[in-house]
């Protein structure tokens, strides 16, 4: 398959091709890869609160992302991300605390059940379309929740450790410390680097063609059902090992913060409603507001915890109605930047710009 | 004896569900507008009606007319002002500014009124029943949400078949452009129709927060029944909501009972359950037109 171009290909001599790259998002990228490994040297230049706040900064950006790569571009709004942490929750607390499996492996055990749960849940979800995918995506968390309660040997009904006795045995504290922060970085910069990688893909075109318009992209040989599983299950794993994570590093699991919408879904869903749904920079603008609203104005202000959601919950509201493309995208109309290489140009004689 | 007590309960409790899905439905099926905030503004209704009481010192019967038109307003406010410049092919504004707003009212509620729980006292209604055996007892006051429920699906069923302005209702939904071009206006009649959405939703939460406790958490859980019913029922079938409602609420107090006499499910598992198998093998309802 080479005449994708047509015959203006021929006469040109094969100067039209498509490209991904363009100077700024060539620079993006290296800023990208510098801001990375400056974040992963940190550890050993010091700074434990950065590094506890980064921890949960970075978990943040890594369930952004999967969250903007369901809803921004694979057209499926989940209300029911807070199942798989919750699952990932309990994969660590079985494997590590009971079981004496490494807590880092367990994180890994823990994506993969939830890659494989989410398969039975899309075949419930994927019956239902638009907000009723939503509501229906949160029924089936809330199922999980309440399975995971009835499951007697899981104790989910009280408050459960992670002990230095099991879990934790053979690391000592700043090891570990270290070792999630950069288990964070790895899963927040991963889950970045997944998303441009499949937006790059023929699977990342055929989301998008099917979120655009589903007959279409039907009528045109895309098999609609494979390209949203594929993407639903990959989401669900890596929102699986990032519960893992965070109930690492929280040392403790409790099944309603464990399963909760409010901190694994709504938080997230402001983050990238504010950044910019529908792009891969988006969460990340998203990720700093997040902080700046929950860590800084909530200590400015000395205001509750449900402050922080009250203020996230408005911004993201106006921004939905009234700047749908978020903060990204009000950049993007100042000055069209592309900072990640996704977006498909045609490159040729007569179109630079 | 039990057991057909537990299906009794479930059937009145099914009117609650049914009202609360009453609004949902009304909105989709108008506005094709999916209202997560549904929930959270049933609580929001409950607890209008707790304040109304404590500052006019009134019953809660009159506080129906004080919290049903200030919803209704809130409505349409809320459409004409917020919803309405989100309509469109694309779900996904909808979506994120209803569940934007649920979180919103949720944690204001939260900060307001704290995490306590509350319920509105009807006297000594909540307690008088008919007795029909030794075990078998029916509260008055679930018969009442029962029949008010009928009674408004009924009133909102013949609204949208004969009065003109159900028939704008019915026209602008099944197209929109077309019933522009006949004249009518709609973004007045979408605000209307949240209106009446908000207002049935205020009717079910203070009859929520009348038969048990409420607290602000209890939105997104009300929203989820809500929906259920609306599922389960069929999309777009009146009568199939409250079906759906019953059906909901007779899985709910079974399972309850399950959970007394064998220590397992539960009654929202169960309830959740019914859902699923539902969607997995009738996905238009039980008396929804097959797709």
């Amino acid at each position: 398959m080479t005449a994708t171009a047509g015959p203006s290909t021929e006469e040109s001599g094969g100067r039209f091709r498509i490209s991904r790259s363009s100077p700024d998002a060539t620079a993006g990228t290296w800023v990208a890869v510098a801001v990375v490994a400056l974040l992963a040297i940190l550890p050993f230049v010091g700074g434990d609160s950065t590094q506890r706040t980064l921890i949960g900064i970075l978990t943040y950006l890594s369930l952004a992302q999967m969250w903007n790569l369901l809803a921004g571009f694979a057209g499926l709004i989940t209300i029911g991300q807070q199942a798989f942490v919750g699952v990932g929750a309990y994969t660590l607390l079985v494997a590590a605390e009971r079981n004496g499996v490494d807590p880092f492996l367990s994180i890994v055990a823990a994506g993969v059940v939830c890659a494989v749960l989410s398969a039975p849940v899309a075949l419930f979800a994927f019956r239902l379309r638009g907000g009723y995918f939503a509501i229906g995506t949160w029924v089936i968390a809330e199922v999980f929740r309440l399975i995971a309660l009835e499951i007697g040997p899981l104790e989910a009904g009280n408050v459960q450790s992670l002990t230095r006795r099991n879990a934790l045995s053979g690391y000592d504290i700043d090891q570990l410390r270290d070792l999630i922060y950069w288990s964070s970085l790895a899963l927040a910069a991963g889950a970045t680097l997944v998303v441009v990688l499949v937006l790059r893909s023929r699977l990342g075109l055929a989301l998008r063609a099917v979120r655009d318009d589903e007959a279409g992209a039907k009528g045109l040989g895309i098999d609609v059902t494979r390209t949203r599983l594929i993407v639903w299950m990959l989401a669900s794993g890596w929102m699986g090992m990032t519960g893992a994570l965070v109930h690492l590093n929280s040392q403790s699991i409790n099944a309603p913060d464990a399963f909760s919408v409010l901190l694994w879904t709504a938080l997230v869903i402001f983050i990238v409603v504010i950044g910019g749904v529908g792009s891969t920079t988006g969460p990340i603008i998203g990720v700093i507001v997040f902080w700046v609203v929950s860590d800084k104005l909530t200590d400015w202000f000395d205001l509750d915890d449900p402050w922080r959601f009250i203020i996230l919950g408005i911004l993201a509201a106006l921004f939905a109605v009234f700047a749908p493309r978020g903060i990204y995208g009000w950049l993007q109309s100042w000055r069209p930047l592309q900072f990640f290489p996704v977006r498909r140009r045609l490159v040729g004689p007569g179109l630079e710009e | 004896m039990d057991w057909v007590n537990a299906v009794i309960q479930g059937i009145l409790l099914g009117g609650l569900y049914a009202l609360f899905a009453t609004g949902l439905s009304l909105a989709f099926g108008v506005l094709r507008f999916v209202n997560l905030a549904h929930g959270d503004l049933a609580i929001l209704g409950a607890y209008l009606a707790f304040s109304s009481i404590s500052t006019f010192d009134v019953s809660v019967w009159a506080t129906f007319f004080i919290v049903v038109p200030i919803m209704f307003a809130i409505g349409y406010v809320a459409q004409r002002g917020l919803f309405d410049f989100t309509l469109g092919e694309d779900p996904l504004p909808s979506i994120l500014v209803s569940f934007g707003l649920g979180v919103v009212i949720q944690n204001a509620l939260l900060v307001h009124y704290s995490a306590t729980d509350r319920g509105l006292s009807v006297g000594s209604l909540a307690t008088e029943s008919i007795r029909v055996t030794n075990d078998i007892s029916i509260g008055w006051f679930p018969v009442i949400i029962l029949l008010v429920a009928v009674a408004l699906l009924g009133g909102m069923q013949l609204f949208l078949s004969f009065t003109p302005l159900g028939r704008a209702f019915r026209a602008v939904s099944d197209d929109r452009d077309t019933a522009r071009l006949m004249g009518i206006n709609h973004r007045n009649l979408y605000g209307l129709a949240m209106g009446i959405a908000f207002a049935t939703v205020a009717v079910a939460g203070i009859f929520l927060g009348s038969r048990t406790t409420f607290a602000p958490a209890q939105g997104p859980s009300q929203l989820l029944f809500a929906f259920e019913a609306v599922v389960i029922g069929g999309l777009g079938s009146l009568w199939g909501t409250l079906l759906g409602g019953i059906v909901l609420g007779v899985a709910q107090t079974v399972g309850n009972q399950v959970d007394v006499d064998y220590g397992w499910v539960g009654g929202v598992l169960l309830g959740h359950l019914v859902f699923l198998a539902v969607l997995a093998f009738r996905p238009s309802g039980l008396l929804g037109a097959k797709s």
